[in-house]
């Protein structure tokens, strides 16, 4: 199976889940190691996700828990 | 995914989630906050993630689960809890986006179409690595922020479910109520999206040495 670099940029995504049959798997890393973009477009993505998944990119406002808690605590003492 | 469910040394999330929600259903009504605590976060960013306002985001996330808490005998355990709670959020976010589009005069009935099209990425010749460090610096954490939210809603969603609170494809599906292979088409224009917006941004800030510059040089390299 031989892929044009379309091809492999359709797969990314599930590439990275770790997603594909072997067959195309072994097709996509054949043209990765001649492929500098897909390579660099792979290694890119990776990496922008690896970022967006830290635990510092999103916070949350400061007192957002304190304040659900209050709020919860308010709806448990009026329902009795 | 929150420390407090990973670092779990009890029974898995499933369990401790079915045991708290009897207890709170048998009168032990106190044990919600418990119950809620490890998807704080998730229920935020759920929000977040259709309204794009921390004010708005917060106040959906409080409406949810105040319905979670009034609601709860209804919850069946052929999802997840946490799934349940997502999806509550979600709707809540939307119906409340809706609301605000009518007070506007904007029209409401457009629902966003899958666009299947090919979609090419930013073609780069080689990419360094943006360390993790780098996320001290308000810049990067901005820059993914603003890349995140210029995605239209639909990306925004899936990529705010799976990528960043790292759901699984399955839970994702479900508290966005789609098919798991919408999920998926929608994850890969997502990630060429962010692709696109932030390989070229990150790419000349870190040769420039301005953004990363500083970590580089602690850490004792001379790279740039
Ligand atoms: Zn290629």
């Amino acid at each position: 199976m031989v892929l044009d670099c379309k091809h492999v940029w359709d797969q990314i995504s599930n590439y990275i889940e770790g997603e594909v049959p072997l067959e195309m798997r072994a097709a996509i890393e054949a043209h990765l190691a001649h492929c500098r973009h897909c390579a660099a477009v792979l290694d890119s993505t990776r990496n922008i996700l690896i970022l967006i998944a830290d635990d510092r990119t999103f916070e949350l406002p400061v007192g957002y828990s304190a304040r659900l808690h209050a709020r919860v605590q308010q709806e448990l003492a009026a329902a009795g | 995914m929150t420390e407090e469910t990973q670092s779990a040394t009890g029974p898995d999330p499933v369990s401790r989630d079915a045991e708290l929600i009897a207890r709170v259903l048998a009168g032990e009504r106190e044990l919600f906050h418990e119950l809620i605590r490890p998807y704080e976060k998730s229920v935020y960013l759920a929000a977040f993630s259709i309204l794009q306002n921390q004010q708005d985001a917060e106040d959906a996330a409080q409406e949810a689960v105040l319905k979670a808490l009034k609601n709860l005998g209804d919850f069946r355990a052929e999802s997840k809890f946490s799934t349940w709670l997502i999806s509550i959020a979600i709707n809540e976010a939307r119906a409340r986006l809706r609301h605000a589009r009518v007070l506007r005069f904007e029209s409401v009935d457009e629902p966003a179409k899958d666009d299947d099209g090919s979609f090419v990425p930013a073609l780069i010749r080689d990419w360094r690595e943006v360390p993790s460090q780098a996320l001290e610096r308000k810049e990067l954490r901005e820059l993914l922020q603003s890349a995140i939210g210029g995605l239209p809603e639909m990306y925004r969603e899936v990529l705010l479910l799976r990528d960043v609170e790292e759901m699984n494809i399955a839970d994702t599906a479900a508290a966005l109520g789609v098919s798991e292979g919408v999920v998926k088409t929608r994850l890969l224009r997502a990630r060429l999206m962010m692709q696109k917006i932030l390989a070229p941004q990150l790419a000349s800030k870190s040769s420039r040495g301005g953004l990363f510059g500083l970590f580089r040089s602690k850490a004792g390299g001379s790279w740039f």
